[in-house]
């Protein structure tokens, strides 16, 4: 599997995805986000950071690049995209995500390892760094996620350390192949660290590529 | 244009501030709401509505006034 990682003026976990698409035995090549080309890209992750300074709100700048129209339309016909962090407040801005990602409610950036749960009840250990990573949606829209299945990821209990509603950690898109969530999955792929658990994200999403 | 979080939505900017005001003597000042404003000039300003809509608030979280100067 071929993975493109996007780059922004201020993105900074590209290199870290980068090596993960290769942990998990995959290939994986930069897109620079004036360049609208994905050919013989498999897989898209927009990985965390900054970008375009998060100005106006996060992600909102962003949603606007070239690079991410090729991303709308991969998106559309199915293809996997992943949003680590950033990314994923870039993939809810451009509206191929729901919700909406808020200030903390303490306010702080928070740095620190944190579990989440995937749907099937495994827990994961995931490093989570953040200023806005609060998810936020209306009531009803959180029903209809929940009933649709588009809660990937939630924190486990003591682990909500933003005030995400619902402990809501993650989400997928209805046809389930665009996924973005606040932990950074791509920190979390070699012994090194501690935890190997971050593959497992990379991996849920192999199952879409074309 | 005026951009403020949505009634309803924990605003914790405003929780902030409104916690500081007893410290600096203000009273009976409450429900404290922190936006932000966007001054512009626009020669037609019927595009303004679509422009907060597409970019400059988030519908789902944020409410927006368009006000001229």
């Amino acid at each position: 599997m071929i993975w493109g990682v996007l780059q922004f003026p201020g993105s900074c976990d590209e290199r870290d995805a980068l090596h993960a698409c290769e942990v998990v035995g995959g290939e994986a090549r930069l897109i620079w986000h004036e360049d609208r080309d994905l050919s013989g890209i498999d897989g898209v992750v927009v990985p965390g950071g900054f970008s375009y300074g998060d100005y106006l709100r996060a992600g909102a700048i962003a949603r606007f690049s070239p690079a991410m129209e090729a991303v709308a339309e991969h998106a559309a016909a199915g293809g996997p995209v992943l949003g680590i962090c950033n990314g994923f407040q870039v993939l809810c801005e451009a509206g191929l995500l729901p919700g909406a990602l808020l200030r903390n409610q303490e306010l702080r950036f928070i740095c620190k390892q944190t579990d989440l749960l995937d749907d099937r009840g495994d827990v994961l250990s995931i490093p989570l760094k953040h200023g806005e990573g609060r998810f936020y949606a209306p009531e009803e829209m959180l029903d209809r996620l929940e009933a649709n299945g588009q809660v990937a990821y939630r924190y486990a209990d003591d682990h909500n350390v933003n005030g995400s509603v619902r402990n809501i950690a993650g989400v997928r898109n209805e046809a389930g192949n665009v996924v973005g969530l606040m932990p950074h999955p791509e920190h979390a792929v070699d012994p090194l660290t501690g935890s190997i658990d971050g593959r497992k994200v990379f991996e849920a999403l192999e199952g879409f590529a074309a | 244009m005026l951009i403020r979080p949505k009634e309803g939505i924990l605003d914790p900017q405003g929780k902030a501030v409104e916690r500081a005001l007893p410290a600096l003597g203000f009273e009976g000042i409450g429900n404290v709401h922190v936006g932000r404003m966007v001054e512009l000039e626009a020669d037609d300003p019927e595009q303004l509505g679509e422009l907060c809509e597409k970019l400059l608030a988030n519908p789902l979280i944020e409410d927006y006034e368009i006000q001229p100067l």
